[in-house]
């Protein structure tokens, strides 16, 4: 098969926009069903306590109001939260929909108010009276893990939910060769992912047919299916998960809520569609919560600057029980502690605590930010210590180009790469010898001026199945209808990566017909076949190698047709921009007439199926590895702690891109998330468990001005893994990005003796650096 | 309270609580869903329409405080199936990713431009500082703002 | 996202909305721009049994150049403010103050006179209300008041408006000669209310610092005009030297220091001092 890649690598517009701009697409609330009931959620207030009684007869008796349940009202109905996360001697405490005797964070779910309109239903919540004793709370992550602390599930002992080590080499023998050991303590700052289109779920039961309809606003529509319908004991093929829009994910949509299943078992109950649309307030109290690891990283070096190992020992705060992955994420920092550096000896240990607050779980990047930012930054540590350029200490250290596939002591082994050609370009880019003379005489005229590099590898286009806790393969079913329109079936679930449209292109040039006769269909488990779903920078490394495999097959399929057709062996004929040629008699046909013929099946060879699609289950061997370097300047108001980022540049190396302008807009969009949580962003709970930052007048999500331009340049490193080359890149720019902007703040602050300081770099905390 | 408001050029009578408010008067009682919202407290600027040919935010607007007026939503923007040009703008500089922000964006970019047609960078990362976007990292909406004001200014 | 029920008037005259403050005493709350008090109610933060919407009174959104006084409705909004031509030549410090009140959704909707009401502690307009020695004009069923804003605002969201009272015009002294002036802010990094905000109105013979007023918000409680800065300024010719010395006083009127996750205290009086002194500048630079 050859083609001219007319779509492929070019900045195609994305077909999704135009419903999109002129607000006419539907996400979960704009679908309006005749008869919704609507659920308001009441919450806990309490951090932690034990619920005496719960009186609902007031609700009950409310105007509107159809039903009230508690937890008593589920217990035995629907199953706990599920957690697909498992490490050895992993403690999984049980979490139903409803409290049942206790809440463990502010927030907890603890009785659900059904009326026939959400103002009635929320004014019946204001009716029920719980009566809680309030318990001792555990707020710190590291205290939570002592003897002496409150204990959170008294089922399981103790607040420590796993230890997991990772790592290999001989770590005692490489800092017992080290010249020098540099340590640094730092705090991975919990975040909120903030997708600006909360939760939101609507159900509805058909009890003639005993069908579930469930749209949900989720990244994973199959997986949900097939843990909803466990919790609610129901067969999975009778449950229809339904995505429509989703207005972002990044992560806290990867999961399994108890409102899911909640809203399930009201629609069973009630009879009639049920709605629950989460407000911000709910968003941030009980939607996954991101990173939260405190830790102290050492290396060994020697005093040219050769690594010769690391360690990292850290407390992974987890919240007060797991979502669907809490415990694996730390584990995926485990993986990355090498980043694009040869380190023979690597270790982690890693303690997992119970805490009274919201679950931790996957928020853009999920547990690779904080291993691209530790080891950043301990790398930028050395540099200070060995008085050495950062960005030489990087390249001493680097793994080279020709030296992939590279194992690295963490176990896993990089596809390919090439760190020095992008850290290249990026100093080229920003001019960086001259950056330095800048920054002298910056600081000769009293100017607090400083530049940051990262140089970043990070794991994605999850991933291998052995390594992935319910399954890393992806799915593609592509089919040539009659008329030569081309339907394609995908089991990711794209909710902003513009997947409508980069399929369409790669579909459109592989069969040589216009990616508008290219309709991608995702997010139904009732029209998709079963998938895993959009995270992990996966849809187009898994995805779209699974409809480039699937094509392959339908274009398989077409030759013979064609060849029969067209009085011909199929090895003789060839696939060129959508049609067949090479018979003898110069005769070609288009893969449209193919797909006509396979259909009518007037004549057809006597082994052919009828019709004219193909599915594929992509496996992918590995992971994929995409790197990058970023800089970034700054200068600093001495007398306010003002940060005024200068420059900010990225290259970023993804592999090969399908769609350059949709590949722009990840990587914009990953470093102003990363730069959030250098500069802006923090989950605060205070000591009672309170949540501080409960609206977005205290959770600084970055506004337009509040963002710098990024000035984007690329290097391509294909991937061997997958049949596009293509390595993933919605996580990248916030992996990034914030090592490169605590470097910059932090190489500003340098002349004042300053290490290290915890993010968000608040100017405050800045302007306390400078002045004391 | 019954009350008269004219969407996108069309009368709508309701008969509505003093509490309801303006943003589930347009979704939920006309239909209208292109108006999201996305927060409680005025910052995100999901649900931006305009009232009176001003932008607010109909988050923060009781529907009866909208009595007599006139509201524009995204889907009044286009006119007669051509997109206005800032829609335009944000189509072609890739100004959206998820979507859910963008009406609010787009409405919000609009009335930037209708007080300041030719702004600078820094004038539209402040202008739009009543808008939250998660997805874009911004530089394609200002991108998208660019755009339009060209456009407009073409015109 | 919901607010509580509650009864809802339209008065159409300011008489009209006396009555109603009058006949329901404390269960009633005046609706403005509602830009603080909405939020609050779907957060069911506040629960209001009546609500007296003044949006209908036609006369409380005006602008009005008097002679030798600026008269502004109390409905006016803050974009209205900020982009008048008569506020621009005559109090610039109002249009700068207006132009970077919220967003400019929020100052299509949010008014002056509901702003300075709600005394919210990190509001922007009380500081150049008193920087600019405003006077509130308080209606009610026994007559009219008029207060000076040093006077309005009390403590934190409480001021001197008494129940049954309703604020319905701001009038600002119009300087006799030209004045520079100046405000200068801190926004919060998620909210973009005032860490510090700083307004100063300065009145200059020549070179030397004839007068200053200077209101600072954020900091305290309250607003507060800093009156030991002022006393500083006067009849200097704002050196660098004197500048700072005076800078340095602008936290010795607040009545006391807030503290939060976005800045403590101490940085919030750090910062009150570094604004004001940047603020002064900023104003001598434009004289």
């Amino acid at each position: 098969m050859s083609f001219l890649a007319k779509y492929m690598g070019q900045r195609v517009k994305r077909t999704e926009d135009p419903r999109l701009i002129q607000g006419i697409g539907h996400y979960v609330d704009d679908i309006k069903l005749a008869d919704t009931l609507h659920v308001v959620i009441l919450r806990s207030q309490y951090a932690h306590a034990r619920i005496n009684s719960i009186d609902t007869s007031a609700a009950k008796a409310a105007p509107g109001v159809v039903a009230v349940y508690t937890g008593e009202d589920v217990a035995g109905k629907v199953g706990n939260v599920p957690c697909a996360g498992a490490l050895p001697g992993l403690k999984v405490p049980k979490m139903p929909v409803l409290a049942q005797g206790k809440v463990f964070f502010v927030g907890h779910p603890v009785a659900a108010v059904v009326a026939t309109d959400k103002y009635k239903a929320r004014d019946a919540a204001d009716l029920i009276e719980v009566d809680y004793d309030p318990l001792d709370v555990v707020s710190d992550g590291e205290a939570a893990a002592k003897p002496d602390s409150p204990v959170i599930h008294e089922d399981l002992g103790d607040n420590i939910a796993f230890q997991h080590s990772a790592g290999s080499g001989d770590v005692d023998a490489a800092f017992a060769a080290a010249d020098r050991i540099v340590t640094q303590r730092l705090n991975h700052q919990r975040l909120a992912p903030i997708s600006i289109e909360p939760r939101g779920v609507l159900a509805q039961y058909f009890r003639g047919e005993e069908q579930l309809n469930l749209w949900s606003s989720t990244q994973i529509p199959h997986l949900l299916r097939t843990q909803v319908a466990i919790m609610l004991g129901m067969a999975e093929n009778k449950l229809r998960v339904i995505t429509p829009e989703v207005g972002g994910g990044f992560g806290c949509k990867l999961n399994v809520y108890a409102e899911e299943a909640l809203l399930g078992w009201i629609a069973m109950k009630v009879g009639k569609p049920v709605k629950w649309i989460e407000g911000r307030r709910e968003n941030l109290q009980c939607t996954i919560h991101g990173r939260s690891q405190v830790g102290t990283v050492e290396v060994a070096v020697k005093n040219d600057g050769t690594l010769l190992g690391l360690k990292y020992n850290v407390t992974a705060d987890l919240g007060a029980y797991h979502q669907l992955l809490t415990p694996a994420i730390p584990t995926l920092t485990g993986l990355m502690l090498a980043g694009c550096y040869k380190i023979p000896a690597i270790q982690m240990n890693c303690t997992g605590v119970f805490t009274n607050k919201m679950a931790t779980d996957a928020y853009r990047g999920a547990g690779r930010p904080e291993a691209t930012y530790l080891v950043e930054r301990i790398m930028d540590r050395v540099a200070q210590e060995l008085n050495m350029d950062p960005i030489e200490l990087r390249q001493k250290n680097f793994i080279q180009a020709n030296e992939f596939p590279y194992t690295t002591a963490c176990g896993v082994t990089y596809d390919s790469g090439d760190y020095e050609a992008a850290l290249a370009k990026a100093m080229e880019l920003v001019d960086y010898k001259k950056l330095r003379e800048e920054q002298s005489a910056a600081r000769a005229a009293g100017r607090v001026m400083g530049i940051g590099v990262s140089t970043y590898v990070e794991i994605c286009g999850m991933g291998p199945s052995g390594a992935m806790p319910a399954g890393g393969w992806e799915s593609a079913t592509v089919r040539v209808e009659p008329t030569g329109k081309v339907t394609v079936l995908t089991g990711i679930s794209p909710h902003g990566q513009g997947e409508e449209t980069s399929f369409a292109q790669i579909v459109g040039d592989m069969l040589g017909i216009d990616m508008n006769d290219v309709l991608v269909i995702h997010g139904d488990t009732s029209i998709v076949q079963y998938g895993i779903g959009t995270f992990g920078s996966r849809g187009l490394a898994v995805g779209g190698a699974a409809l480039v495999c699937a094509t392959e097959k339908v274009v398989k399929k077409a030759k013979a047709l064609a060849a029969h057709l067209l009085g011909t062996g199929a090895d003789s004929l060839s696939f060129e921009n959508g049609k067949f040629v090479g018979a003898p008699d110069d005769r070609t046909l288009t893969i449209q007439e193919v797909a006509l013929a396979a259909h009518t099946a007037a004549s057809i060879p006597e082994d052919f199926e009828p019709g004219l699609s193909a599915q594929h289950f992509f496996e992918p061997k590995n992971f994929t590895y995409p790197s990058g370097t970023h800089i970034c300047v700054v200068e600093l108001d001495k007398d306010t702690g003002d940060i005024d980022i200068k420059r900010y540049v990225a290259v970023d190396d993804c592999g090969n891109q399908i769609n350059p302008l949709i590949v722009q807009g990840q990587v914009h969009g990953g470093i102003a998330q990363g730069l959030a949580q250098a500069l802006y962003e923090e989950v605060v709970y205070d000591e009672n468990g309170q949540l501080i930052t409960g609206e977005l007048m205290d959770y600084a999500v970055p506004k337009a001005f509040q963002v710098p331009h990024y000035e984007l340049d690329h290097a391509v490193t294909p991937t061997p893994v997958n049949p596009l080359g293509a390595k993933g890149v919605g996580e990248a720019g916030t992996i990034g990005s914030t090592p490169s902007i605590a470097n910059a703040v932090l190489d500003a602050l340098a002349p004042f003796g300053v290490q290290h300081i915890d993010l968000p770099l608040r100017p405050e905390k800045l302007w306390r650096a400078m002045n004391s | 309270m019954k009350i008269n408001v004219t969407i996108n050029g069309q009368a709508h009578e309701a008969d509505v609580e003093p509490r309801l408010l303006l943003v589930h008067l347009i979704r939920d009682v006309v239909g209208l869903t292109g108006t999201h919202v996305g927060c409680e407290t005025s910052i995100c600027g999901a649900c931006t329409v305009h009232l009176n040919g001003r932008a607010v935010k109909s988050c923060t607007v009781l529907a009866v405080q909208a009595n007599g007026a006139e509201v524009t939503t995204i889907e009044g923007l286009a006119n007669n199936g051509q997109l206005h040009a800032v829609q335009e703008g944000f189509w072609e500089c890739h100004g959206l990713q998820c979507g859910y922000c963008t009406p609010g964006m787009i409405m919000a970019s609009c009335a930037l431009l209708k007080d300041n047609p030719n702004p600078s960078e820094g004038e539209i990362r402040h202008g739009l500082e009543g808008n939250l976007c998660r997805c874009t990292g911004y530089q394609n909406i200002v991108e998208s703002v660019k755009y339009a004001a060209n456009k407009l200014q073409g015109a | 996202m919901i607010p509580a029920n509650f009864d809802y008037h339209t008065p159409k005259t300011v008489a009209e909305a006396i009555g109603l403050l009058a006949e329901h005493g404390e269960d009633c709350k005046v609706l403005a721009g509602g830009h603080s008090l909405i939020p609050a109610m779907k957060l069911r933060l506040t629960q209001i049994p009546v609500l007296v919407d003044i949006g209908r009174i036609s006369d409380l959104s005006h602008i009005k150049v008097d002679g030798s006084t600026i008269r502004i409705g109390a409905m006016t909004t803050h974009g209205a403010i900020a982009a008048s031509a008569d506020i621009k030549q005559h109090c610039p410090l109002l249009a700068e103050c207006g132009a970077q009140v919220g967003d400019q959704q929020v100052r299509n909707r949010g008014t002056f006179g509901g702003s300075l009401v709600h005394a919210d502690p990190a509001a922007d307009w009380p500081a150049a209300a008193l920087a600019l020695n405003a006077e509130l004009v308080l209606q009610s069923a026994s007559g009219e008041r008029v207060v000076k804003a040093s006077d309005f605002f009390v403590d934190m969201l409480t001021t001197d408006v008494q129940p049954g009272e309703l604020l319905t015009e701001i009038r600002i002294p119009v300087p006799a000669q030209p004045m520079a002036s100046a405000y200068l802010k801190v926004p919060q990094a998620a909210s973009g209310f005032a860490i510090v905000g700083v307004a100063v109105q300065l009145e200059m013979d020549g070179s030397t610092c004839k007068a200053v007023g200077i209101g600072i918000t954020g900091l305290a409680p309250k607003a507060y005009r800093a009156t030991a800065v002022e006393a500083a300024l006067a009849g200097t010719t704002l050196d660098d030297a004197t500048l700072s010395a005076a800078a340095a006083k602008a936290d010795a009127d607040a009545s006391d220091a807030m503290g939060d996750i976005h800045a403590s205290e101490d940085y919030r009086r750090h910062l009150t001092r570094v604004y004001a002194k940047r603020a002064v500048q900023t104003a001598a630079g434009r004289v």
